[in-house]
């Protein structure tokens, strides 16, 4: 459902993406590794539709289709979801009334209608359930004096209400505790399907734990140059990057 | 223009000062010399450093008595509605011109005396007496001409202990063939542990400039509490300026909200002076330029007696063309130990050719104080805007979005929901959005 082909991208006049190809079909789940600086959010982020990077060459295609011309509501529209590694605090907007907006902007894209109160309601008691999340969280500001783990949550709550087809996450693990990593990774879990895709953008192998990887690719320096099953997760995790730097020269 | 201001005085004081003592006289004459003196403000006042008021002097206004009834124009119910919040049980003061129009009004005098100046004059003389210009004497010349030619406004006198029943909606109309400038002055008087609620809203109904200028003398006696809403939604001719000072004693509190989303030039003056210990203000303020639009808030807040608070939230947003000025003075005496000031100036700058130029002015002679400002000028949070849109939500709606969730603040403690949706629903206008959209 997602091929990305000798994918390269650039900000301002540096070459962050040098050729990146990934193909992710429906239910599998991929974990992206790499070390700091070797371009794992800007994939994200142009896979999502930031602006402020440019392709400069390659495609991203979904369903055999390019998505690199649509705006990044759109490509929500599709189904793709981009679970931000620092989500934003929008004072005066409450959790509810966005996720609200935000479910009723994909639906009518869809050509579908907008979910009626009580289905809302329902829909997102399962999703606090899911997430371990009291009630009251709903009405409180997005993401406005959230604690790290509340906002990380908070991008696995919305997720469940919007069932993406193809979700990204951007090292959700970071700054976790253990519980809080716990609970992110049950509301993943609880969301895997036969249709449903993860791409898992991590530093470490510890949310691989939890969230069991058909694939691990390795991101060095703007390409993939590794892939394998969860062993390679291990293996980085004792090993470090320089041995794979080695071998990759 | 200022000899033709200076005449229509002159001619006319015996019409206006026909009820008064001859204090209040002398104070009507001092101000009218004090503007002779002075003349219109120019952009070399430091006051007025950002504001040229030549576009609003320009046209040929006709100035007629100040007093007089006016028998060309007139106006029905269902001309005015739609400028009311109509799902408000209120008090309703209509202005046509400067001038009462008893038959759109419903005043009272029972138990409280919720009506006119212009009747005031004749009716009440000693409570004028006691308070007429008695706030405004140091302010400037466009205070004074006010304070000169001033005959209609409201007049809200309520006893000590007695909470006004209703809201008092006041709404002044300019219309006419010909460019027109009018004086509103508006007073209100508060006993002791008295409540009033106001909701102020300026429209021309014009095709010709039109200035209204306007001065709002509030006595706050102790534990009385004001609600003050200011509605400047007016056409793309209007231009209006206004000087309000609130004068509070011990415990009293005010709220004053400046809603300026339309009119071609806005001036407000909002000046609040804590006199009694414990006092407490609000300001609160929100705007929203576009076009050839200019609105410059300056605000005062006087701490003079110890323990007093005053919290000050202003917004704005500015589009294309627009200019937008805040000049936010706090001034704490050296006897106003314990004050709590805040002072908050956010503004979004839309457009390169859109202006702001924000001033925190704080002067503090006490040393136990605790006083806060903080002042930015922005843009849109393209990473917020990033998010939002990624949730799905489309690029229109989600600066909306921001728009509506960054003016909200400034909208805080309207409790009216009737007005509290008319004000969203303005807003969502100016900003061209759907609000069906709900924060």
């Amino acid at each position: 459902m997602l091929e990305i082909r000798e994918l390269h991208a650039s900000i301002g006049d540096k070459e962050i993406l040098r050729g990146v190809n990934l193909t992710v079909k429906p239910g599998e789940v991929h974990a992206i590794m790499g070390p700091n600086g070797s371009g794992k959010s800007t994939l994200s982020s142009v896979i999502a539709g930031r602006e402020e990077y440019q392709v400069t060459s390659g495609d991203v295609l979904w369903d055999g289709k390019s998505i690199l011309e649509l705006a990044p509501e759109e490509r929500a529209h599709l189904g793709l979801f981009l679970g931000f590694q620092y989500p934003v605090e929008i004072p005066g907007v409450s959790v509810s009334n966005f996720v609200k907006t935000a479910l009723n902007a994909v639906r009518a894209a869809r050509g579908e209608e907008a979910l009626d109160a009580s289905s809302m309601l329902k829909k997102m008691r399962e999703a606090l359930q899911l997430l371990e999340m009291d009630k009251g969280f709903l009405s409180r500001s997005l993401n406005e004096g959230f604690s790290g783990g509340e906002k990380k949550r908070n991008e696995i709550f919305q997720m469940a209400m919007l069932e993406p087809r193809l979700a990204i996450l951007d090292e959700t693990d970071s700054g976790l505790d253990i519980d809080a990593l716990r609970i992110v990774a049950q509301g993943v879990n609880g969301l895997r399907s036969a249709k449903a895709s993860f791409v898992v953008i991590t530093h470490y192998q510890r949310l691989l734990d939890y969230i069991i990887p058909d694939v691990v690719h390795v991101l060095l320096n703007g390409r993939i140059v590794k892939a394998g099953d969860k062993s390679l997760a291990y293996a980085l995790e004792e090993r470090g990057y320089d041995w794979i730097k080695k071998e990759v020269e | 223009m200022n000899d033709r201001i200076s005449a229509q005085y002159w001619l006319h004081e015996k019409e206006l000062t026909a009820y008064s003592s001859d204090a209040v006289r002398d104070r009507r004459r001092r101000a009218m010399e004090l503007f002779e003196s002075k003349g219109f403000p120019t952009q070399k006042d430091e006051d007025w450093k950002y504001s040229s008021l030549k576009p609003v002097l320009s046209p040929h206004y006709a100035l007629n008595s100040p007093c007089a009834a006016l028998e060309d124009e007139h106006l029905e119910y269902a001309d005015i509605k739609r400028f009311l919040v109509n799902e408000l049980d209120a008090y309703r003061v209509v202005f046509l011109n400067g001038r009462y129009t008893s038959w759109l009004s419903d005043t009272t005098h029972q138990g409280f005396d919720v009506c006119t100046l212009s009747s005031a004059w004749k009716k009440y003389p000693e409570t004028i007496e006691r308070y007429f210009a008695q706030l405004t004497e140091d302010l400037g010349p466009l205070a004074q001409l006010n304070t000169a030619l001033a005959w209609d406004g409201i007049y809200v006198v309520v006893p000590d202990n007695v909470v006004v029943d209703r809201p008092i909606q006041l709404l002044s109309i300019t219309s006419g063939t010909e460019p027109r400038a009018i004086q509103v002055r508006n007073l209100v008087v508060l006993g002791v542990n008295s409540q009033v609620e106001i909701i102020e809203r300026h429209q021309s109904l014009s095709d010709q400039p039109t200035w209204t200028n306007s001065v709002d003398e509030a006595f706050l006696a102790e534990g009385a509490q004001l609600r003050w809403v200011k509605l400047q939604h007016d056409g793309p001719l209007a231009s209006m300026t206004q000087h309000t000072r609130i004068h509070q004693d011990r415990s009293s509190r005010s709220q004053v909200h400046t809603i300026s989303t339309g009119g071609r030039f806005i001036r407000n003056n909002l000046d609040i002076i804590l006199n009694g210990p414990g006092a407490e203000a609000r300001m609160l303020g929100l705007t929203l330029g576009k076009g050839k639009q200019l609105v410059d808030h300056h605000t005062l807040v006087d701490h003079r007696a110890p323990h007093c608070s005053s919290h000050e939230n202003y917004k704005g947003i500015y589009d294309e063309g627009s200019k937008g000025v805040f000049n936010g003075r706090i001034y704490v005496h050296r006897e106003a130990q314990k004050t709590d000031a805040y002072q908050q100036n956010a503004n979004l700058v839309l457009h390169q050719t859109a202006e702001v130029n924000a001033k925190p002015q704080l002067e503090i002679f006490a040393d136990d104080v605790r006083c806060s400002h903080g002042c930015t000028v922005g843009q849109l949070d393209e990473d917020a805007l990033f998010y939002l849109r990624a949730r799905g939500i489309r690029e229109p709606e989600a600066r909306a979005m921001l728009m509506l969730a960054f003016a909200e603040d400034a909208l805080a403690g309207i409790d009216h929901p009737s007005l509290n949706a008319k004000l969203h629903k303005l807003i969502a206008g100016k900003l061209g959005v759907d609000l069906t959209l709900d924060l």
